[in-house]
């Protein structure tokens, strides 16, 4: 026990309650019980994951928060004199998981949907067809038709697209850092919804290729598991650059992680660390990028390229590079995205937020009239049906979820995803662990999200007037802005509410 | 069969030479290559592809099992994360050469540029292999991970150095002969210099033999000169870093 640092958490049985069952004691997976005669709990090892409180049949554990109070100073918050103690004990860099949990104002909090009154008629989409139908790709800049046989025909084929039936994709979590059972979870849901799984950078399990027409997969740094067999297996490649939870920083997935599954996939040996470098080797400009761009296509037959940047400062001129790059997808994933492991430091003061730079790559390519070159996809703090149509009316083609479908699977935001004891069986490798997380159940309910969150979208769009997402796509005169400040308005392209 | 590559565009090129591995042809030859990028790229099969001339950058990238016989020198970014099969450069190549490369040959009969082997993989019996003839730039195996990297700096003259600066920096899996000496202050903080044991040059002459037949070298000359081992101290170089 650490006596520098106080518990975080305090864990309370009510030892009337309990039957003794020893639920807890199995649920808990950073050890937090104990039993000699009755049960015994460590709070110093409590990360307030919840997963004993929701398994306790007798409903006998509350965790609170410590009370024990610290003399006030607004400079040194407790959690920040908590990382000096940690850091002057282990002297090691702070790590994390999740997203960014600083509390940066919320653009998304502060935009506002239209609707309509009186003048132009609201549409109800129980009762009238509403498109949610999506396409990610490039779109041609102009399309040419011929006659042959006395019909219409298009000149040329048109570009491979991914086809959504809803505008919101699964965002790409490696095998490693989640589970095989999230994996699949994640390419069952995508299925039965008619949308996409990232497969992250982990490769694919041989037992997820049967789910490539809804994967995405990924080639990023560290090149785990890229070979031809698996570039070929999804509808797209995605070139990884960077990471909104760790902006220009590599991944190091540790060596507990690495199990024989992960070995296999990855081709590194057991418990050798996974270090994905922070830049491609092979990609030093935009020239380089291309060229990666193109040999993935050569060597999948032209599949669309979708290219995943952090969102940093110039991230508009980045975007443009990646677009004439021969990118058909610009992925922006903004400074709140998750992740299974970053940096403490790194993960809550890099980056920018997701709305402001969706807003500046669309703008740009706009102004660049190149928009059509590319689908673009935000990320990075959607939390809601309303988050996506704010974003899709900033600019973008679709949304990616990661912690939100995350959430879904049993996830309560403990945020120690790095530590490989995840207790809801999703972001650990530990076998006694992964098997918590059935994949059916998991399926089902990130089909139960998407569901609801594209009922809402119609909703949003029957208020908007209009019956297809493509009609909201970029249309900034339906948002206004409570509460903004006028440069931000400026870049958002948004009216102050009340104008 | 033969393709006349002259003033062919690169996409057109490929479709045809992917065209005649998926017909069967087993040898198929390039003649008059000139920079025509991304030959071979993601390509299958067990074909034997001869190219005379200059092929263009990621040669081979993704490639999975086909030979390819270089000759002529080579450009950047050759056997790109490239998962099975040989290539044969009877020249020099240039930068990123066997990024992330996860198995096959690659074999250089001269120098080679910076960035060669980074993150080359290995698991079990697929084992990556990358011989050079000449001397290496920078960053020689970095971030090292699994695999076969040789350098045997023939041709050098007297006090050039073999490789560059930060030679294995990161590495942390597989394991690398050099024909000669580095300078320990030229290489990254987490590799280790040893002697190869009886073992290992039994190993790595089976290799050497083939290397030799392939690119014309003299295996007893090349084999007259000691080799060192470098190898990575630690499969966590980064183990320690993080506070938890």
């Amino acid at each position: 026990m650490n006596r520098t640092m106080p518990p975080e958490f305090r864990v309370k049985i009510d030892q009337e309650k309990c039957r003794k069952c020893k639920r807890c004691l199995m649920s808990c997976s950073f050890g937090v019980y104990s039993f000699a005669d009755r049960v015994i709990p460590d709070s110093d090892k409590c990360v307030a994951c919840n997963r004993c409180v929701v398994m306790c049949p007798e409903d006998a554990i509350t965790i609170h928060e410590n009370p024990n109070v610290y003399r006030d100073h607004p400079n040194w918050p407790l959690s920040i004199r908590k990382n000096v103690w940690k850091q002057a004990e282990t002297g090691g860099v702070l790590l994390t998981g999740m997203g960014n949990d600083q509390p940066y104002p919320i653009i998304f909090d502060h935009l506002v949907v239209d609707a309509c009154q009186v003048t132009n008629p609201s549409i109800d989409p129980l009762r009238e067809p509403m498109e949610l139908r999506t396409f990610l790709g490039r779109k041609p800049d102009k399309l040419e038709m011929e006659m042959t046989g006395g019909k219409p025909r298009l000149k040329e084929k048109l570009p491979q697209n991914i086809k959504l039936e809803i505008p919101v994709i699964f965002a790409p979590m490696s095998f490693g850092a989640i589970s095989l059972n999230a994996h699949k979870s994640l390419a069952m849901a995508a299925k039965e919804s008619g949308t996409v799984y990232g497969t992250g950078e982990g490769g694919l399990h041989e037992e997820l290729y049967d789910y490539g027409p809804w994967t995405i997969v990924q080639c990023a740094s560290g090149r785990f598991g890229v070979h031809s067999e698996y570039l070929n297996a999804g509808v797209a490649v995605e070139i990884k650059i960077g990471q909104g939870a760790k902006p220009g920083i590599g991944g190091h997935l540790p060596g507990e992680k690495i199990g024989a599954e992960i070995s296999r996939t990855r081709m590194i040996p057991v418990g050798t660390d996974a270090l994905s470098p922070a830049p491609h080797h092979d990609i030093y400009s935009i020239e380089d990028l291309r060229q990666l761009i193109y040999a993935i296509k050569e060597a999948t037959g032209y599949k669309p390229v979708s290219v995943k940047i952090a969102c940093v400062h110039n991230v508009a001129a980045i975007a443009t590079g990646i677009v004439r790059a021969g990118a058909d997808i610009v992925y922006l994933d903004g400074f709140k995205g998750g992740t299974g492991a970053a940096p403490t430091q790194i993960r809550d003061h890099v980056g920018i937020p997701i709305e402001l730079a969706l807003a500046a790559v669309d703008d740009r390519l706009r102004q660049e009239g190149i928009r059509n070159q590319a689908s673009i996809v935000a990320a990075g703090g959607i939390r809601s049906s309303a988050d996506a149509v704010k974003a899709i009316a900033l600019g973008a083609d679709a949304c990616a979820i990661g912690t939100a479908a995350l959430l879904a699977l049993g996830c309560s935001l403990c945020q120690k995803c790095y530590t490989g004891n995840c207790a809801w069986g999703i972001c650990t490798q530990k076998p006694e662990l992964t098997r918590r997380l059935d994949p059916e159940w998991g399926a089902m309910r990130l089909n139960n999200l998407l569901r609801a969150w594209g009922h809402e979208i119609k909703e949003f769009l029957g208020a908007l007037g209009v019956n297809s997402v493509e009609s909201l796509r970029g249309s900034r005169e339906r948002l206004r802005g409570v509460g903004l400040d006028a440069q931000t308005l400026d870049i958002l392209g948004v009216k102050p509410a009340g104008r | 069969m033969t393709i006349n590559a002259k003033g062919v565009y690169y996409r057109d090129l490929n479709e045809q030479v992917r065209e005649a591995v998926k017909n069967g042809a087993a040898e198929v030859t390039l003649d008059n290559v000139n920079g025509q990028r991304y030959i071979a790229d993601g390509l299958r099969g067990k074909a034997t592809i001869t190219i005379n001339g200059t092929p263009g950058n990621d040669l081979a990238a993704f490639m999975d099992g086909p030979t390819l016989v270089v000759n002529g020198n080579a450009q950047d970014g050759v056997a790109n994360t490239m998962n099975d099969g040989k290539i044969i450069i009877n020249g020099n190549a240039g930068d990123v050469l066997g990024y992330g490369m996860r198995g096959g040959k690659l074999y250089i009969k001269g120098d080679v540029g910076y960035r060669v082997g980074i993150h080359m993989k290995g698991f079990k019996s697929q084992i990556p292999v990358i011989i050079a003839g000449g001397a290496a730039g920078d960053f020689f195996g970095e971030y090292m991970a699994g695999g076969l990297l040789v350098l045997l700096g023939i041709g050098r003259k007297k006090g050039e150095p073999i490789a560059g600066s930060y030679l294995g920096t990161g590495m942390h899996g597989g394991v690398m002969y050099v024909r000669g000496e580095v300078d320990p202050r030229d290489c990254g903080a987490e590799v280790g210099i040893l002697e190869p044991n009886e073992e290992e040059m039994a190993e790595l002459s089976s290799y050497l033999k083939e290397y030799c037949k392939d690119t014309g070298h003299d295996y007893d000359r090349i084999m007259k000169e000691k080799f060192i081992k470098i190898y990575p101290k630690s499969s966590r170089p980064y183990g320690r870093l993080y506070a938890y």
